[in-house]
């Protein structure tokens, strides 16, 4: 089973030296125990493109598709086999990146 | 039965319906060919063909998996301990933290207690179909996040507790007083089974003091039920119940697990909700009858729960303590404040057509015992509110 562990922030500025340190000790611990699959920390919403190209016609529009305070800062996709496994990880994955979570199951 | 069918398909949905059409075979079938000569056997078995039979119509190939999964069961049949581990696990599934606690609540009562979605919207004072949303979306949650089916670990315990205890007693409060009009009063059923569940985490955590503190509370409770409705169907309210009635073996128990709790308050250990109305309801079942009621022992403790917990029914409950000392004119202004809060609650009106009554104002309580006839549903209730204000002059 595998979940989206989104990390929610409300403030520009990337994670400190500090806050990248205990991410790469997490991330460790994530790999060497089998719940990595992937993760990555994203550029600031300002940097989006959205594309729509329901229409036939590609349209490009700078920004984010949502303009709110708080944005995606970035991501794990885990392996686990119950949300209780998923949200003990996600809890340390808070802890080690020092902003919230969210935890989602694949379909 | 519906916690068995949950551990061994791993579906709610599945569980439940699969129960509820084994029920509806037995009526059918036993009715034209007798009962079976063991009809809990009967039963699961059904239940357990017709859980089948659903994974087979849907005919998904995730489900096709399960099915041959199921097919070669071999779970041996169950001694009857394991049976109240089903429910543990089914209880803390429907518990679980990633649940709004609304969800949680319903979710038990429905799946647990098996209470009927009216009863439960009735307890929550919520309309059916907002209820029905709720239970069918923490179900698809419990599935799709695939919130697991078993007891948490042992760190998480105590967490998961709180919640648990808290549902527990909601059940219990049903049974105390049932909701509906088309249901028994007193539902004798549901109050023996939250005993019953919380003597189980009792066991499971025998040095919790909240866990301690509900048993107490639900024994003491349960301990008046025989005064608690008059041969007539009214409900007889604690002033004027046959204390001769109660149960003292119940008594004694709860007494018994209040004091354990006092002796570890006084070491230090600061009590919880339950704890405090378990030593409410500890104070009550000492009096010999109304007047020797140590009120002022009741309102202190009152005191204590209002900084725990800003609940408006424990407000008004301390209200009814403030009446007993102060006199019912301090207590009416207390239950003015509740107003806006409690407008809806049937415990508030006639709490206030009491007061109203006692300081001589007929014609107001007479319209706050309208109020509440209106809001409450339980019949004995009901009966007793109904005698009082045509008894107003």
């Amino acid at each position: 089973m595998q979940y989206l562990v989104s990390v929610i922030h409300d403030q520009a500025g990337l994670a400190t030296p500090d806050e990248d340190a205990a991410i790469d000790v997490f991330n460790d611990r994530l790999q060497a125990e089998g719940h990595w699959v992937f993760a990555g920390g994203l550029a600031s919403p300002d940097t989006a493109t959205v594309i729509d190209n329901r229409g036939g016609e590609a349209m490009f529009a700078d920004g984010p598709f949502l303009e709110s305070k708080e944005y995606l800062a970035g991501f794990w996709i885990i392996e686990a086999a119950d949300l209780d496994v998923a949200l003990k990880l996600a809890a340390e994955g808070s802890k080690a990146c020092n902003r919230k979570v969210e935890v989602r199951p694949f379909l | 039965m519906v916690a068995s069918l949950t551990r061994r398909f791993g579906d709610l949905d599945i569980a439940e319906e699969a129960a509820a059409e084994a029920f509806a075979t037995a009526v059918e079938r036993w009715r034209a060919d007798g009962v079976p000569p063991n009809p809990g056997a009967w039963l699961t078995t059904t239940a357990n063909r017709k859980a089948i039979d659903r994974i087979r119509r849907e005919n998904k190939r995730d489900d096709k998996h399960k099915e041959a999964q199921m097919l070669h069961d071999n779970i041996p049949p169950e001694p009857l301990g394991a049976i109240d581990d089903d429910r543990l696990r089914l209880i803390f599934t429907c518990c679980h933290p990633a649940l709004a606690m609304e969800a949680r609540v319903a979710l038990t009562l429905r799946m647990v207690a098996g209470l009927t979605m009216p009863e439960i919207a009735r307890a929550f004072l919520v309309a059916e179909s907002a209820m029905g949303q709720r239970i069918t979306r923490a179900k698809a949650k419990i599935k799709a996040a695939r919130i697991p089916y078993r007891m948490p670990s042992a760190d998480d315990l105590p967490a998961r507790i709180a919640g648990v205890l808290a549902v527990l007693f909601l059940v219990f409060n049903e049974g105390y007083l049932a909701s509906g009009p088309d249901t028994d009063p007193v539902r004798h059923e549901l109050t023996i089974e939250a005993i019953r569940l919380t003597r189980l985490i009792r066991a499971l955590l025998p040095d919790d003091g909240e866990v301690a503190g509900l048993l107490a509370l639900m024994l003491l409770i349960e301990a008046r039920r025989p005064a608690r409705v008059s041969a007539s169907g009214e409900l007889v309210p604690l002033a004027e119940q046959d204390r001769g009635a109660w149960d003292m073996e119940l008594i004694a128990e709860g007494h018994r697990l209040v004091r354990e709790r006092l002796a570890a308050a006084a070491a230090g250990v600061a009590p919880g909700r339950y704890q405090i109305l378990a030593a409410i309801n500890a104070v009550h079942t000492s009096a010999r009858d109304m007047r020797d009621t140590d009120w002022s022992q009741v309102l202190a403790l009152y005191d204590q729960l209002v900084r725990l917990d800003s609940s408006p029914i424990i407000a008004l409950n301390r209200a009814i303590a403030v009446a007993e000392l102060d006199g019912p004119e301090v207590a009416l202004a207390a239950l003015d404040r509740l107003e806006h809060k409690l407008a809806g609650y049937h415990a508030y009106h006639a709490t206030r057509a009491d007061l109203l009554r006692r300081l001589g104002h007929s014609r107001q309580s007479r319209a706050a015992y309208d109020r509440a006839i209106d809001l409450a549903g339980n019949t004995a209730e009901t009966a007793y509110l109904t005698r009082r204000r045509d008894q107003l002059r």
